[in-house]
């Protein structure tokens, strides 16, 4: 268990290395002058060389490089090329509502696929279960976006019950509020990502129940329903486990595509809008941040299905 | 029997093969011919309902929305196929890397892979917005590489199975060279799989080219987009709130081709499947929770907004047939 938590963390660093050699060189190997794309055509010489000094332009790469990454490890993102201001205090600020949404969204795309996901196995065959399996398809081709949009149709526009966009200024003081400004997002990304997810729990439901336990306990007179249940639930939820760990991504991309829909305040909006402004030091940290997210995220995912499963145990040992 | 005309008895890939043949058509007639021409304004016939001459309606500054859309299946088919093109050449070049070479390559591919699979397509192009300014080859480029990177995983123990074969090491001893073993025996090999993931692959990227349109680092502001009409429609949403379904619908339902097309594929060319008597032997439970799934979980993850079920080892299908994309990949990760 030690050896492969070391093996875990060892890759989760290298990864996490090698994630950010590659956003810094995307945006250093830029055709032409970094300061141009950054001040744009019209700047004046003053204005650039003021920007090169502050990136430390001049200096090699490998040193760019260094500063940067030695400034995150003492949590220091950099500064906007375009405000000034830290880089890192801005994220924190914006991980208030970006947070919140993505784990809401998650819980209601578990809440749809958990349910929905195993009775579809359990009806399979049936009417039920494919029209369960055939609309997770239908939904999971939705554009997040669209679904978005027809959430708002319905239940602002028609129905009136919650916001079209926006988060009330005074944040979370106001959790209520705050909620209810979330709650269409949220839906808006967990009702896609719920169908995705749908299709993986039935097709690990489908695993759980040509099992040798689970016939044993039908054999012995339970219900297959029963027997399912009673004996092949944690193996479901071990499965569960290790989806939300695939999920986290498109989490994070429904997050950005969703903040923008809703105009949140949140990650999502901000890298939008940094990557408009060509705020690069912005860009580089951002991504870095929610790229770690999805690595960090992937690793302790592995490690508690590690944890939980008891056959991988017996391999460890 | 002929693959095509299974694929045609197969109910999900006739639909998407219908679906896409559809696109390619519109994206064909357009360069030619529309209804109405799709970027002519016309402030007499803004917001006109669905009638004969306008099926889906009029916008904002009197376009006519099927038009658009008609148009804009150009953008859809160019980004599909491009992103295919992309993702397929960096995925083989990739998995051949990470099978041919030596051992240290494969190794430091296999790292390369890990982690280019972490990142969201959406983050990857965001990224290439960021440096290049947005444009429908930074979508390209990003699906291209996003997926590219999926492909080279499902094919890469494919290409090492192939690798094994005997056929194979009396090619080499005959002394046919790497490239040539690529060609004549991998290539042809792995093309079914291949085919399968394109279909996928062109799924996402339609996808992300909505979702990139949308917000405003994909196709530019004079070309007729999905992802773009939805977002200038989307302004208007508290006016004319159901002009939103056009686009929405037609990006679903050729996003939903694409899936069902690669479903019906993978159906048609999984020899598990195509013998019955094969397919019995298939385990019924061996992908769901093997470590794989784990795995799958630290790695797997580009353009995720979409079809995850199909690029990662754990299939949605897989138990009910453990399709030859699959199973290879389950065992790696047990190692």
């Amino acid at each position: 268990m030690t050896r492969f938590l070391l093996t875990r963390a060892l890759l989760l660093v290298l990864g996490l290395a090698v994630a950010s050699v590659l956003i810094f060189l995307a945006l250093r190997l830029l055709p032409g002058d970094v300061a141009q794309v950054i001040a744009g055509t019209d700047a004046t010489p003053e204005r650039l060389a003021a920007i090169r000094d502050s990136l430390g332009l001049e200096r090699p790469l490998p040193v760019q490089y260094g500063e940067w990454i030695g400034g995150l490890l003492r949590g220091d993102l950099g500064n906007s090329v375009v405000t000034g201001t830290p880089v890192a205090g801005e994220i924190w600020e914006k991980a208030q509502v970006t947070l919140p949404l993505a784990l809401l969204s998650m819980l209601i795309g578990l809440a749809i696929a958990g349910p929905l996901g195993v009775a579809a196995a359990l009806r399979r065959g049936r009417p039920a279960g494919f029209a369960l399996s055939g609309g997770a398809q239908a939904l999971a081709a939705v554009p997040v976006i669209w679904a978005g949009m027809l959430l708002v149709i319905v239940f602002s526009l028609w129905l009136g019950w919650l916001p079209a966009q926006g988060f009330p200024r005074a944040g979370w003081s106001d959790p209520g509020a705050a909620l209810r400004s979330l709650l269409l997002p949220a839906l808006t990304i967990g009702i896609v990502e719920g169908a995705a997810m749908l299709r993986f729990v039935r097709s690990a439901t489908l695993g759980v129940m040509g099992q040798d336990f689970v016939r044993t306990a039908a054999a012995a007179g339970r219900t297959r329903t029963g027997a399912l249940l009673s004996h092949g639930l944690p193996s479901v939820a071990l499965s569960i486990v290790s989806v939300l760990g695939i999920q986290v991504a498109g989490l994070l991309v429904g997050t950005v595509l969703v903040e923008n829909l809703f105009t949140l305040p949140g990650i999502g909006r901000m890298l939008v809008a940094d990557v408009g402004n060509r705020d690069l030091t912005k860009v580089q940290s951002e991504i870095l941040v929610l790229t770690a997210i999805v690595l960090i995220i992937g690793t302790l995912v592995d490690v508690v299905h590690r944890l939980l499963d008891p056959r991988q145990r017996e391999v460890a040992r | 029997m002929n693959p095509l005309r299974k694929l045609f008895r197969h109910p999900a890939g006739l639909f998407g093969a219908i679906v896409v043949a559809v696109l390619v058509l519109s994206a064909l007639v357009s360069l030619v011919w529309t209804p109405h021409d799709p970027v002519f304004t016309d402030s007499a016939r803004r917001w006109l309902a669905p009638t004969w001459a306008y099926p889906f309606g009029t916008d904002n500054s009197g376009r006519d929305i099927f038009s658009l859309i008609v148009a804009g299946s150009r953008v859809t088919v160019l980004v599909a196929v491009g992103s295919a093109l992309g993702a397929g050449i960096l995925g083989l070049l990739l998995a051949s890397l990470g099978a041919l070479t030596r051992r240290w390559v494969r190794e430091g591919v296999a790292v390369l892979i890990d982690v280019l699979i972490a990142f969201p397509t959406l983050l990857i192009a965001m990224l290439l917005a960021a440096a290049w300014g947005g444009s429908l080859l930074v979508v390209i480029v990003a699906v291209s590489i996003g997926f590219g990177v999926n492909i080279a995983r499902v094919t890469r123990p494919e290409i090492r199975a192939v690798l094994a074969a005997d056929y194979v090491l009396a090619a080499r001893a005959s002394g046919i060279g790497s490239l040539g073993i690529l060609r004549r025996h991998v290539i042809p090999n792995i093309l079914p799989v291949l085919i399968v993931q394109l279909s996928w692959g062109m799924a996402i990227a339609i996808l992300a080219e909505a979702g990139l349109s949308y917000l405003g680092y994909g196709a530019p502001a004079d070309t007729p987009s999905w992802g773009r009409l939805l977002s200038e429609l989307q302004t208007y949403i508290g006016i004319q709130p159901l002009s939103v379904l056009w686009p929405g619908a037609v990006i679903t339902i050729t996003v939903l081709g694409f899936n069902l097309l690669g479903d019906g594929l993978r159906d048609v060319t999984d020899p598990t499947l195509a013998d019955p008597i094969l397919s019995e032997t298939v385990p019924a439970s061996n992908a769901p929770v093997s470590p794989a799934a784990a795995a799958g979980a630290t790695s797997d993850s580009s353009a995720r907004e979409t079809e995850p079920a199909h690029i990662t080892p754990v299939s949605p299908d897989a138990t009910e047939a453990a399709s030859i994309s699959e199973t290879p990949e389950t065992q790696e990760g047990t190692r």
